[in-house]
């Protein structure tokens, strides 16, 4: 088939970027996505011009690394499917693409189709962890933990941090990235101890990395490539207020330290 | 060269912690005075980050993908295997060294083993802890699945995500020590060379993946945790940023590298579809329990596989292996298929396809039941082929998938350049010539959270280090003999991508230094590779600059890297006239296709010796010595 593709090319964060058009007329509808853009790059670069700059690397769908919009949607037109795992076969002969970075003024754009999605690992630091230093821990089997507790902390712990959620929410919000962590650990019993703090301290950080509130919209959900569901948002929030209600915040250094 | 193993003396169960008692420690308050840079950020490198800044160290971690969590290892599904005994099936520490010794066709080295057993049990203790969402039982336990090759069910996991669960906690371990200002985290940087001062690694050159600059870091100790080989194939399962450059350099440097040419295959994977394909996908292992492999009786036979009646099919691995079946190890499922479409009795449009076929399994248990049990590898399957295997059997091949070689260590896991430790992939240690399932999770843990920690503290409290500026002579040399590299390769402006020149040569190594291998074949690679490589630096074209965002130029780096890897890869196979484990050779197997060790001329290590360009490598020996592990020949008959 023959597609026709817009591609966003920027190359770096202070360039103001813009869309061009390229026709790639060879496309096999066994490819994926992104090797139908290897198909264009190889030939870019024996033109003498940039290939496009995207993100991937296991191309399995579980790295988190690839992501871009096509047509407006985060990782492309199937659910549940990222862009590595997008297939040709459900395109047709004649479309037409647009390729666009993640936006969002949290992601400045590295080039072209690659964003820098490093405030995702600030707030992870911020309190995203259980504080166990290597050496301290009980036997696996000392708490037992219910089949049902472990499979929906699993749920949410499908997150791979590719930041769809960010780049569908029409605030660019980050809730359903730091819900998912918080909810993971809230709800295995050795999340506990730090539960409340850990909210303040990510939520506080998601605030500072200048992504923008939630306001229950719903689309970070439906572009989610794990199934994440936005209840996790909704244990965010009890958890947050709860300990904002009844707890002091804590300084920077308790977290730190953790 | 004399290799020193550094093996404990004492008996096996005991090595471990008597070696632990005599390494000299560091005193706490002198901990934060020591720096170490630690190159990775998957199971192995993110986890011994974490741990040495937990103890007080200064760490520099260093990763090529724009987050640490999102290094290779996030893509293992299965598990990870540990001693605990949980289901009282007779499993224990020793089992667990016998089963991994065993499986190794035994080129491993026993001490290795045994402390790798050892450990694996704080390993899950040690995630548990940290949050990972084990699989439960109903009553609140642990669950545990059997896996490849052992006879006890012993395997941890997280759905079908184990690694990726694995990884997080150990990332998120290290963002807690990035929070407590104990680890610099270097993401999209790529290290480029290795800094010697006084014989010793102290430093490593790196390139800023986003805007090209060069920066040196110096330390006091060295740790790579960069992973596997495998993508010297160009077509396998691994990431595809996964490369070879920093151990290469690190080798160019001095550290000896081992047993090149152990390789595995893994028997299940989705064939290849065109010739614009990027990478091959797994489908796990598990699949075999239920699944059952076939070609048709003849040859050529085009016919739809629901066209083809029971009486021909060739069910070969039940044919051949009536007590294991479908379920014979990786390396021997490999080869059999390999055999079956070599016969022209492979099945897709390539030729190069096996069936794996539910639809008995389907009819005894029910469309529900394997759903349940495959459903996502099924949804996967369907995803990217197109078609849905609960109508129509899979089609399936090998691909290249680990590699068991990799830069030679010794007990403490030191490779023969003082100072620099290697962990995970990266290291030739534990796997011996063939990895059982499970088991590389468990060692990149083990190197990571448990040993690194000790043999570290051992060599920087025992060792004198001269402080290093950053202007040093050394330092500038290797900045220089990088730049100069990244500029040559930017210069030859030829008529040819980095990728046409990496498949060329993955086929070169898949054809001849894959799943089976004789001398005629290695022989051609060894004049065929260096002419490719010759090719190479003269017609490739990379386009774009060194001060900026260019992925070409560092695929381009990597590839010129793997041609001399894969020729080591090709002189390793050659010289070891022996089939065992991954590695066969046609001329060794028994007169009914088996692989046939040979125990009194090659029971060692084999660490290659870098002797300069176009010069020889030298071959040096660690015998490898067997005092618990009877050598047996393996019979899945
Ligand atoms: C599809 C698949 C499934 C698997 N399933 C299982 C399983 O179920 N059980 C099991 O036990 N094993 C499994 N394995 C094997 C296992 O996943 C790997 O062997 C293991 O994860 C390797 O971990 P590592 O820490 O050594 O390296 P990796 O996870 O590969 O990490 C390498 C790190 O080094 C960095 N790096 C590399 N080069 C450079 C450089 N030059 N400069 C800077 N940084 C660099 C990378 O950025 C990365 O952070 C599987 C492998 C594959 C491919
Ligand atoms: S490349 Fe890893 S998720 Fe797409």
């Amino acid at each position: 088939m023959r597609l026709t593709l817009n591609v966003w090319r920027q190359k770096g964060k202070d360039d103001a970027g813009g869309f061009v058009k390229y026709d790639v007329p060879d496309v096999s509808e066994h490819m994926s996505f992104l090797e139908m853009l290897d198909v264009l790059n190889q030939r870019l670069i024996l033109k003498g011009e940039a290939p496009v700059a995207f993100d991937h690397d296991c191309r399995e769908g579980i790295c988190g690394m690839c992501g871009f919009m096509i047509n407006g949607q985060a990782h492309g037109p199937l659910r549940g499917t990222t862009v590595c795992q997008l297939h040709m076969r459900h395109y047709k002969d004649g479309d037409e693409l647009w390729l666009e970075p993640w936006r969002a003024a949290a992601f400045p754009v590295v080039r072209d189709l690659a964003v820098d999605r490093s405030a995702f690992d600030k707030i992870v630091a911020a309190g995203g962890y259980v504080s166990v230093s290597t050496g301290s821990a009980p036997d696996g089997n000392a708490i037992p933990v219910p089949k049902e507790i472990a499979d929906r902390a699993m749920d949410a712990a499908a997150c791979i941090g590719c930041g769809a959620c960010v780049a569908s929410c029409p605030n660019a919000s980050a809730s359903l990235f730091t819900g998912a962590k918080i909810a993971h650990l809230g709800f295995l019993p050795q999340g506990q101890p730090e539960r409340e703090r850990r909210a303040l301290a990510m939520v506080a950080q998601m605030d500072l990395e200048q992504f923008g509130g939630c306001t229950l919209f719903g689309e970070c959900q439906d572009a989610c490539p794990k199934g994440i569901s936005i209840d996790v948002i909704a244990r965010m929030n009890r958890d947050y207020w709860l300990s904002a209600l009844f707890s002091a915040p804590p300084s920077a250094g308790a977290a730190a330290s953790g | 060269m004399q290799l020193d193993a550094k093996i404990p003396e004492g008996p096996i169960e005991k090595k471990w912690d008597s070696h632990r008692f005599h390494l000299k420690l560091v005193n706490p308050a002198n901990k934060r005075k020591y720096t170490v840079l630690v190159v990775g950020t998957g199971l192995a490198g993110g986890s011994a980050a974490a741990t040495l800044a937990e103890l007080g160290y200064n760490v520099k971690s260093f990763c090529i993908q724009d987050s640490p969590r999102r290094a290779h290892s996030i893509a293992a599904q299965g598990g990870i295997n540990a001693a605990k005994n949980y289901q009282n099936d007779g499993d224990s520490i020793y089992r667990l060294f016998y089963d991994t010794v065993k499986g190794g066709d035994y080129r491993a080295r026993e001490a290795n083993v045994y402390r790798l057993a050892q450990i694996s049990v704080n390993i899950i203790d040690q995630c548990v802890a940290q949050g990972v969402p084990f699989a439960r039982e109903y009553g609140g336990a642990l669950a545990n699945r059997s896996f490849g090759g052992a006879q006890v069910s012993r395997t941890f996991y997280a759905r079908g995500q184990t690694g990726q669960q694995l990884l997080l906690g150990a990332y998120q371990a290290l963002e807690r020590q990035v929070q407590a200002g104990k680890v610099k985290m270097y993401p999209r940087t790529e290290m480029l060379d290795l800094v010697l001062i006084d014989g010793k690694a102290r430093g490593i050159v790196t390139r800023n993946l986003v805007t090209g600059k060069m920066e040196t870091h110096v330390g006091d100790a060295v740790v790579l945790a960069t992973g596997g080989y495998g993508n010297t194939f160009f077509l396998s399962t691994n990431a595809k940023g996964s490369n070879a450059t920093a151990i290469w350099r690190a080798h160019k440097r001095g550290a000896l590298f081992a047993n090149p040419c152990f390789t595995q295959i893994h028997p299940t994977c989705i064939p290849v579809s065109g010739d614009y394909q990027s990478k091959l996908t797994l489908m796990s292992e598990s699949l075999r329990n239920d699944g059952r492999i076939w070609v048709p009786k003849k040859k050529g036979d085009t016919r739809s596989p629901d066209k083809i009646p029971d009486g021909e099919r060739d069910y070969y691995l039940e044919r051949r292996y009536p007590s294991f079946g479908n379920l014979v190890p990786r390396d021997v499922a490999s080869r059999a298929a390999k055999a079956a479409c070599d016969e022209g009795r492979g099945v897709g449009p390539s030729g190069l396809g096996v069936y794996l076929d539910f639809g008995d399994a389907i009819k005894r248990l029910g469309q529900r039941a394997i759903a349940e049990r495959y459903g996502n590898l099924f949804d996967m399957y369907e995803r990217i082929t197109g078609d849905d295997p609960y109508k129509v059997p899979m089609r399936i091949y090998p691909a290249i998938h680990y590699t068991m070689g990799g830069l030679w260590v010794d007990y403490n896991l030191m490779s023969t350049i003082p100072g620099m430790y290697v962990l995970g992939e990266a290291n030739f240690s534990d796997h011996g010539a063939n990895r059982l399932g499970a088991s590389a999770l468990m060692q990149g843990l083990a190197d990571g959270y448990f040993i690194i920690p000790y043999t570290i503290g051992d060599y920087l409290a025992t060792t004198k280090l001269a402080k290093v500026e950053a202007d040093h002579a050394a330092v500038k040399d290797a900045e220089k003999g990088v730049k100069a590299r990244l500029d040559k390769l930017l210069a030859a402006k030829g008529s040819r991508t980095v990728d046409s020149f990496h498949r060329e040569l993955g086929k070169l190594m898949w054809e001849s230094c894959g799943m089976a291998r004789n001398k005629k074949g290695l022989e051609e690679n060894l004049s065929a590779i260096p002419a490719l490589k010759e090719q190479f630096w003269k017609d490739v074209r990379v386009g774009g600059a060194g001060e900026e965002f260019n992925n070409e130029l560092e695929k381009a780096g990597r590839v010129a890297d793997y041609f001399e890897l894969a020729e080591l890869m090709c002189r390793d196979a050659l010289h070891r006239e022996e089939s065992c484990g991954g590695h066969f050779r046609e001329e060794h197997q028994t007169p009914d296709g088996e692989a046939r060790r040979d125990d009194e001329n090659f029971a060692y290590a084999a660490a290659w010796e870098w002797k300069g360009e176009g010069e020889k490598p030298e071959l040096h020996k660690e015998p490898l010595q067997f005092n618990e592990v009877h050598l047996t020949q393996r019979s899945y008959k």
